[in-house]
């Protein structure tokens, strides 16, 4: 008797611990005090920054975190702000949903913030884009890439704009995924293909509109699988796709998945390149895939950023203000969103009284905002999204990732 | 019929690691009625023991010999973790309401996850990366590399190893249990411990030796997690914990047998569902669900588990 009713009790906390790590930590310290009544003739605006700064995409968040101070710091140097001073407001949000939405939450009730940009994953921004918009707060995300998010469920027929407060520097899986398909198709003569996807907004996505492209362009998806995020063994899915023989694996996803499972795929016979988004474009990827990884490849959003003559000066900003981590995949594109949101600022702040009142005329003025960024011209359309539709395949190359092909997709 | 095969293999070779730690938890069940819960997280050290030894002796190399001294890092990682774990936390609650054990297991677990992912990379005098990411694990010859291929099977060096551990620990602990006179004392234990104390028995003493062993088979799952892997995290621990403590229940909770042919059974049960459920609730995304419907669906016609459960009579 006694015996069971221990398994039933170990049983029963086990489910309820489940059931309270699923709610997670809290991001964090709230950051200092939010008020700014203290009257000094200092005048502040914050800029709020959402990204994973803990957890496995910290690589990817600690860039984006970065690349807005850098920003800011600038902004701040310059003079030109009206007497204002801008700060940065990070939080992490855990590249958890719920974390992000409290992380949102957080930024909306401290008065001086007037944008953030935030967030890396599109799972994350859902979350956080009705915070943000009940408090009309500008959000410009450098990573987000899921097309519903400014066009709506149903964004290939009927494209609504959803959020008026959101914008994004980067272009969308729509784009990211079909991308993919004709560079695999079209340019490395790859008929057969399977694909994963990591069941998270991004992965789906991006899997589904990469298949789609593909099998128009006339190629075979041969089988496609999913995996849980949260696997580190993807024996059973490897060989499952194995005997239909593709000749490339499609991955939607992120890195600390796709790393371990390019890594398998080869150790178990597969060798076939592994394909991905912006997800997996990382230097991440290649340690966890390790020597095996040579050939795999991945699209991201824009050109690279080292061979633009645009980003020469951002990138020597950077390593001379000798942050702790690179500004890795999104850092460019952090850097133009915090722009845009300046650029901005500098229209809405000058009248103001408060950061709070200028808050709706930021979100306005986001609207007109146009310069040339680190990433190419910076501008957006009815829908929020940039209207620079440049993308590039890398490949990993001597442990590097290396660019092969850039172009404008039309 | 390849597919077949390849999945059994894939199975197996989880399963194996499942086995290797399911041990660790019916041990201490059958001896003190506790469910470690922090033992998926004495695995998760063990792998961390092994990376650490590495980085530290033989960075940057990839023969064989490492590998011994590697597992015997990752066992004194362990098994002090576990020894520590039991003398701090354990020890002062028993004769404690079960629940009071339990919840500290719990906490302890929690406990090493996040020491570990603040704490890994400010270790002094040491360089080791920080543990909020992936961290790659050693990739050494032998072990890892390219896979054998047999009539369309593919079997990689790291399964080998993995299964290959699984048997040896599994007939060490056998002669251990049953031929040594430690082993006795902890069969003693187990049956009746007041009476093995009055008969000279210290039983605590046995309580530590079977905390240890639990660790010692965990550390070497953790090596063969990060061989199979090529890399570990902090969070390793809470779903091979989860995993292995439903081997062990599958198997017959206490029953050392039991807890091997458990997390077999466990793991062929995921590869094969991943295989062969067509449709929507096929493919990898639903294999744990298969996994955990089997546990209920045994718990219902066999509350005792395949092999039975130790029963043990207190009064």
């Amino acid at each position: 008797m006694t015996q069971r009713s221990v398994v039933t009790l170990g049983t029963s906390v086990l489910v309820a611990s489940l059931a309270l790590s699923a709610c997670g930590t809290r991001g964090g310290d709230s950051g200092s005090d939010s008020g700014s009544g203290s009257g000094d003739a200092k005048k502040v605006a914050k800029i709020g920054v959402i990204a994973p700064l803990s957890g496995d995409l910290s690589a990817l968040g600690k860039g984006i975190e970065h690349s807005v101070e850098l920003a800011v710091k600038q902004a701040n140097e310059s003079g030109d702000l009206n007497g204002w001073t801008l700060e940065v407001a990070a939080k992490d949000d855990e590249a958890k949903p719920d974390v992000g939405k409290n992380a949102a939450t957080a930024l909306a009730g401290d008065k001086d913030v007037i944008g953030v940009v935030g967030t890396l994953n599109s799972s994350v921004a859902q979350s956080v884009q009705p915070v943000l918009n009940s408090a009309k707060i500008a959000q410009v995300s450098p990573a987000n890439t899921n097309p519903s998010l400014t066009m709506g469920a149903d964004f290939a027929n009927a494209p609504k704009r959803t959020y008026d407060n959101y914008f994004r520097t980067c272009t969308t899986d729509s784009v990211q995924g079909p991308f993919a398909a004709r560079y695999l198709f079209q340019k490395a003569g790859i008929k057969k293909v399977a694909t994963i996807h990591d069941k998270k907004t991004y992965g789906q996505g991006l899997a589904t509109s990469f298949s789609e492209e593909f099998k128009k362009l006339g190629g075979q998806v041969v089988e496609a699988q999913t995996i849980n995020p949260d696997d580190d063994k993807y024996d059973a899915v490897i060989s499952k796709i194995k005997p239909k023989a593709p000749e490339a694996v499609y991955y939607g996803g992120e890195y600390p998945q796709a790393g371990p499972l390019s890594q398998q795929m080869k150790a178990a016979g597969l060798n076939v390149p592994l394909m991905g988004g912006d997800g997996i474009f990382s230097g991440e990827f290649i340690k966890l895939a390790g020597a095996t990884s040579k050939g795999d490849l991945a699209t991201s959003v824009g050109a690279p950023t080292e061979e633009l003559e645009s980003a020469k000066k951002f990138v020597t900003d950077y390593e001379a203000a000798k942050f702790p981590e690179p500004y890795e995949a999104y850092g460019a594109y952090s850097y133009d969103a915090a722009k845009a949101i300046i650029e901005a600022a500098k229209v809405s702040l000058k009248d103001a009284t408060s950061a709070e009142s200028a808050r709706e005329a930021t979100v306005k003025a986001m609207a007109d905002v146009s310069f040339d960024g680190v990433t190419g011209k910076v501008a957006f359309d009815q829908y929020g999204d940039t209207t620079s539709k440049v993308l590039t395949v890398y490949k990993v190359e001597g442990e590097k990732w290396a660019p092969v092909n850039t172009e404008e997709f039309k | 019929m390849d597919t077949f095969a390849q999945q059994l293999v894939n199975g197996l070779t989880l399963g194996s690691l499942y086995a290797l730690i399911a041990v660790g938890y019916t041990v201490v069940y059958g001896i003190v009625q506790l469910i470690n819960f922090a033992h998926g997280e004495v695995f998760m050290i063990g792998a961390f023991g092994a990376l650490s030894t590495y980085l530290l002796l033989f960075q940057g190399q990839t023969s064989l010999w490492i590998l011994p001294v590697m597992i015997i890092g990752a066992v004194i990682a362990s098994v002090a973790t576990a020894v520590i774990m039991e003398r701090v936390a354990y020890r002062p609650l028993r004769g404690a309401p079960r629940l009071a054990p339990l919840i500290t297991a719990i906490g302890i677990s929690v406990f090493l996850q996040e020491f570990v992912r603040l704490f890994y990379d400010k270790i002094p005098g040491t360089n080791f990366p920080s543990a909020k990411q992936r961290i790659p694990f050693p990739r050494i010859e032998g072990v890892t590399g390219t896979a054998f291929e047999a009539g369309g099977v593919v079997v990689q060096k790291s399964a080998l190893f993995t299964i290959g551990c699984l048997i040896m620990c599994a007939a060490l602990l056998w002669y251990f249990i049953n031929r040594t006179k430690l082993g006795h004392a902890m069969q003693a234990v187990s049956q009746d411990p007041d009476t093995a104390r009055l008969m000279g028995i210290n039983v605590d003493r046995i309580i530590v030796v079977a905390f240890a062993l639990g660790a010692a088979l965990a550390a070497i799952a953790g090596v063969a997690q990060g061989l199979q892997n090529a890399n570990i995290n902090f969070k390793i621990g809470f779903t091979a914990g989860l995993k292995a403590f439903t081997a062990a229940v599958l198997g017959g909770i206490g029953n050392i047998q039991g807890a091997v042919v458990g997390g077999l059974v466990l793991g062929v049960v995921e590869a094969l569902a991943t295989q062969y459920v067509p449709g929507q609730f096929g493919g990898s995304a639903w294999k744990d669900v298969w996994a955990f419907a089997l546990l209920i669906i045994v718990l219902v016609f066999r509350p005792q588990g395949l092999l039975g459960a130790k029963v043990v009579d207190r009064a």
